[in-house]
């Protein structure tokens, strides 16, 4: 891509991307972590995803900070204005990710206190796709791929199935045997927390198409049609 | 639908002596709408404006082909009489041009005095004034020198004295880059104003002034119209990545 005149505006952009970054790859990392906190029944690997969370909350205030800071000095317009107000969309999304991987975490310090249930199949592949759909989406992000980003929003429709068919297998657990209620309730939210960040990956997938054709592919039919003069 | 256009380009060339200042230019001004004209300089920006009221024709070796028509009627017709077209298409220049010997009254009826108009000149100067927003600012002294003003008022002046004349098109060309930034509110409201009357095309390097003021922005590039479209468009999303990479600044 042709670099702005001004050099230190290039600089600019390139800070905040590469803040944004680091923010969906410490996030990315809470998630397996607090994954491998459940699944190896270690609370160490929990507090440590717990304790990381500080880190994501600032690099959340340093990115508004750095968006407010190029609308203001640089007025931005076009594909500039567009990344920019994506930036200020998707750490939102990214800093709630994390905050649903500390979620995770402390449910895992709870179960980890309580004798193991038997396995459930469908919670590792749930938790495999979802870290899949925020990586996908963080890589369509980085590369300006809207293929990329429709894929994630597609895929969207089989985390729901997954988590569908978890939720009906914890519940026949919880049928099975009353002790199972508290663990399979705490299994039940690790799923829906799960669920909840794949569908922020799916909002970062729709400002990453926004970011590279400039349309609005959520909630179709609800903008105010405008009508462009002829050329 | 018919749009309702109150000026139309049609394959508009223009050259000076040697120089092909624009190439095969074609664009429409629905009425009552504002057209922001942006780009470098020498892309051929103030020639096009220049066509619209046939000062273009006033330079030596000038030359142009191609249609302007303002309500349908073609503006290079040998029976248009260009003083009679600049009656109906106003402009205004980047420096206040006030006359400097005349007071600010003279000066507003200045135009019409020119064309042998008579009537009630008093109201005529307190309108057009009040339509240029600066008749608060000088109704106690009418008879002062136009030089006594400051600049953003002399430009306010000048667009008074384009008003008077009543005409259905203003031309503007950088009107606020020799003026504060109060000077400039003040004229780009006047610019929100006025197009409840009339039709404004505005050239501007100031990409800034383009899409606070204009419905429609169109950009020019060593002499071609590159990209026009609703402004929001331009500005958000241009289709062009010539458009892009001026609007972004990225240059050369």
């Amino acid at each position: 891509m042709k670099a702005h005149t001004d050099k230190t505006y290039d600089a600019q952009l390139d800070d905040l991307r590469n803040k944004l970054l680091s923010l969906g790859g410490k996030v990315e990392t809470g998630i397996a972590t607090s994954m491998r906190a459940l699944q190896e029944r270690d609370s160490k690997l929990a507090e440590q995803v717990i304790a990381s969370d500080r880190e994501v909350n600032r690099l959340e205030v340093e990115i508004d900070e750095a968006c407010r800071r190029l609308l203001v000095l640089r007025q931005p317009a076009a594909s500039d204005l567009r990344f920019i107000t994506t930036a200020l969309k998707i750490v939102v999304d990214l800093e709630r990710i994390g905050d649903l991987a500390v979620n995770v975490a402390e449910r895992a310090i709870d179960l980890n206190q309580s004798p193991p249930l038997r396995p459930v199949h469908d919670l590792t592949k749930l938790a495999q796709l979802c870290q899949q759909q925020v990586r996908a989406a963080l890589d369509a992000f980085v590369d300006g791929d809207p293929t990329g980003a429709e894929a994630v929003i597609q895929h969207d429709e089989l985390v729901d199935s997954i988590y569908h068919n978890l939720f009906n297998e914890l519940l026949a657990l919880m049928m099975e045997d009353p002790r199972n209620i508290r663990r399979a309730n705490s299994l039940l939210f690790v799923a829906k927390h799960l669920e909840r960040l794949a569908d922020h990956a799916t909002n970062v997938a729709e400002m990453v198409i926004y970011m590279v054709r400039g349309t609005d592919v959520r909630h179709p039919g609800s903008r105010a049609s405008k009508s462009v003069p002829p050329a | 639908m018919i749009a309702d256009n109150k000026i139309e380009v049609r394959g508009l060339d223009a050259w000076f002596r040697g120089t092909h200042a624009l190439r095969d230019v074609s664009l429409s001004v629905p009425r009552n709408t504002v057209l922001a004209i942006i780009g470098p300089s020498g892309c051929g920006k103030s020639t096009f404006v220049r066509c619209i009221n046939r000062m273009h024709e006033l330079v030596p070796g000038a030359r142009q082909a191609g249609k302007v028509l303002v309500d349908g009627q073609d503006l290079h017709a040998r029976r248009v009489d260009p003083v009679d077209l600049r009656r109906r298409v106003g402009m205004v220049f980047q420096r206040p041009n006030p006359f400097p010997t005349l007071s600010i009254q003279d000066n507003v009826v200045a135009g019409l005095k020119l064309n042998g108009i008579r009537g009630n000149s008093a109201e005529l100067v307190e309108k057009s004034l009040r339509q240029a927003a600066l008749w608060d600012e000088v109704k106690d002294r009418l008879q002062h020198s136009a030089l006594s003003l400051s600049g953003g008022q002399q430009q306010r002046l000048c667009i008074a004295r384009a008003l008077a004349i009543g005409p259905e098109v203003l031309l503007m060309d950088e009107p606020a880059s020799a003026l504060d930034p109060i000077a400039t509110a003040k004229i780009e409201e006047l610019i929100h104003e006025l197009r409840a009357s009339l039709t404004i095309v505005i050239v501007t390097h100031n990409m800034q002034q383009a899409a606070r003021v204009s419905d429609a922005t169109a950009f020019f590039y060593l002499g071609e119209l590159v990209e026009h479209g609703s402004t929001e468009q331009i500005f958000t999303n241009p289709k062009e990545p010539r458009t892009e990479d001026y609007v972004t600044g990225k240059f050369g």
